[in-house]
């Protein structure tokens, strides 16, 4: 089956972002295809690669970055969101003339466009965060 | 064409739920989807008129309802028993919707492709 996950959840204040990273996993571990992970308001902020996790906690950011890059996923930060929450690629940085750019590994910033593509090439869309 | 059904229910200040869904819906009226558009719980809120967002810095994002025909968006709805609970009818709304119960709920639900509740 072909699948899309929308995460809305905060990574640093809601479970929503490691729900949805278990639930990927086991999906591809069942034989499913992912064709999109899509990251809209508050979960968002998994593309910084800014953040600091306790030593005791687990760095979330980090292993959703290297969870898409192991598995070459689509993985689609909403540009609105993203924006808003200062996460930036290089071009938007210097679009708007911020100081620096912090997006991680793995992740493409882009519209709610890329969403609704989702919805209309899988199966099923699931979200976590709402 | 897919059916997307999006529910919204949270009020519309106070968090960026409401916002947050009306610009998906926007993006899929966008694509040429079928959307329903369904107002339920404190979502009800977001349909009311007169709101003064003003007063608390805050951006009228609801006047973005009033452009839902324009990008045909048609099947809007309200769940009557939460206007009901909230001694809201019709006559309080800004925009014309069309009021659902829990079973035609259950059955657009049911007849989505996506279903989306923010």
């Amino acid at each position: 089956m072909i699948i899309s996950v929308m995460v809305t959840g905060s990574p640093v204040s809601q479970q929503s972002a490691q729900t949805a990273l278990s639930f990927c996993q086991a999906a591809l571990s069942a034989g499913h295809q992912i064709y999109r992970v899509f990251f809209y308001e508050d979960a968002v902020q998994l593309g910084s690669a800014l953040n600091v996790a306790p030593q005791d906690e687990r760095n979330l950011n980090a292993a959703w970055s290297e969870f898409v890059k192991q598995y070459e996923l689509d993985a689609v930060i909403c540009v609105a969101s993203a924006l808003k929450r200062g996460i930036l690629n290089d071009s938007e940085a210097s679009r708007y003339q911020k100081p620096a750019a912090n997006l991680a590994e793995g992740f493409d910033i882009s519209g709610l466009g890329q969403w609704v593509d989702a919805c209309l090439n899988s199966d099923r869309v699931v979200s976590f965060g709402a | 064409m897919k059916t997307l059904t999006f529910l919204s229910r949270q009020a519309p200040f106070g968090t960026s739920n409401a916002k947050a869904c009306l610009d998906m819906v926007l993006a899929s009226a966008v694509f040429e989807q079928r959307v329903n558009y369904i107002f339920m719980d404190e979502g009800v809120w977001q349909l009311v008129r007169g709101h003064e967002p003003a007063g608390i810095h805050a951006k009228n994002t609801m006047a973005a309802l009033q452009a839902l025909e324009l990008y045909g968006v048609e099947n809007v709805f309200a769940l009557e028993e939460s206007l009901t609970e909230r001694n809201l009818s019709l006559a309080h709304l800004q925009i014309p919707v069309r009021l659902c119960t829990r079973a035609e709920l259950s059955s657009l639900i049911k007849t989505s492709d996506v279903v989306t509740a923010l």
